[in-house]
């Protein structure tokens, strides 16, 4: 970024955010940068340490939670690490989410599960990417513990009388992933093919049914 | 990390025991939802050890503190609940939120 312009101005190139980023125009926003450079200041990170975050964050995505789905379906071992202990599980496979308790449930005929967090919108961000827009409202919030059934049905979740709806509401330090149900007749599947099944709403619990729609034989990557 | 350094490694409660949830309401940051708070559940599992929010708000959120999940049926949270008998609502909460029911 060129500083040879010399217009007065009372803020400092080489503090903002992003070369691009705009100028902080609110009260809270200029707070956040001020903390943020405080922070830099004291040394509790460095801005190499910032940048490489904001890359993983950036690059995670649903395909993450879809890698495991399709790991579990295929390594019953590796299933049942995931369910036990989802934090130690994920590492395997390079992940992290520690000091937050990765915790996987299962779907299966007679369990349906779904994750909420009332209070605010945890959700394990640095595995599966932003949450959708849907999840931090609160509509989605307020009536998901209240009445989980009629919203499923909204997201066209058909669920029979006999089948346990477990909400999750994701209140501290747990940080939740629905592990969906394999479709049927894909017993013989390679992962990466499995892979391409998995939805991001069927990791949160809004999509029960997965379909074994073969896109691409050679396992598209997650669109 | 510092704050999540265990004082103790005891649990108070075990999965399946009951519990009630405390109907507090203190004037600072917690994690308890209102809508849960008086209610009795069964610990569906024992979490590990984390920082308190409460105390995150003044300081560094020790003692670290013992998390569980409570399973709570969703009949007994909202008496007009329309859907079936089996359906559970499952929530963390923190061990000093809790007391043997």
């Amino acid at each position: 970024m060129s500083h040879d312009h010399d217009h007065n101005h009372d803020h400092d190139h080489d503090r903002t955010f992003q070369p691009d980023h705009p100028e902080p125009t609110s009260e809270a926003a200029r707070v956040g940068l001020a903390l943020r450079e405080l922070l830099l200041e004291a040394g509790h990170y460095t801005r190499a340490e910032e940048a490489a975050m904001i890359s993983r964050m950036q690059g995670a995505s649903p395909d993450n939670g879809a890698r495991l789905v399709a790991r579990a379906w295929t390594d019953p071992a590796f299933k049942a690490r995931l369910l036990d202990n989802g934090s130690d599980a994920i590492t395997e496979l390079g992940f992290d989410l520690r000091p937050a308790e990765f915790t996987v449930m299962e779907n299966d005929d007679q369990e349906h599960n779904v994750i909420v967090c009332t209070l605010c919108s945890c959700y394990p961000r640095a595995l599966l990417g932003m949450s959708p827009s849907w999840y931090k409202s609160r509509s989605y919030r307020s009536r998901l513990v209240r009445e989980p059934r009629t919203v499923l049905a909204e997201f066209g979740v058909e669920l029979s009388d006999d089948v346990h709806v477990r909400v999750h509401d994701s209140t501290a330090e747990l940080r939740y992933m629905v592990l969906p149900q394999q479709p049927a007749g894909t017993e013989d599947w390679s992962e990466d093919r499995l892979r391409a099944l998995v939805t991001r709403d069927s990791l949160i619990g809004t999509q029960r049914t997965l379909t074994a729609t073969d896109t691409d034989a050679d396992g598209a990557p997650f669109p | 990390m510092s704050h999540a350094e265990p004082t103790s490694t005891q649990a108070r409660f075990q999965a399946g025991q009951r519990v009630r949830i405390h109907d507090r309401h203190p004037g600072v940051h917690h994690r308890v939802p209102r809508y849960v708070k008086g209610h009795e559940g069964v610990v569906e599992r024992v979490c590990g050890l984390h920082g308190q929010p409460e105390r995150f708000v003044r300081g560094d959120g020790l003692p670290a503190t013992r998390l569980y999940r409570v399973c709570i049926p969703q009949s007994q949270l909202w008496p007009d609940y329309q859907g079936q008998a089996c359906d559970t609502l499952e929530v963390e909460v923190f061990e000093h939120w809790l007391e043997p029911a």
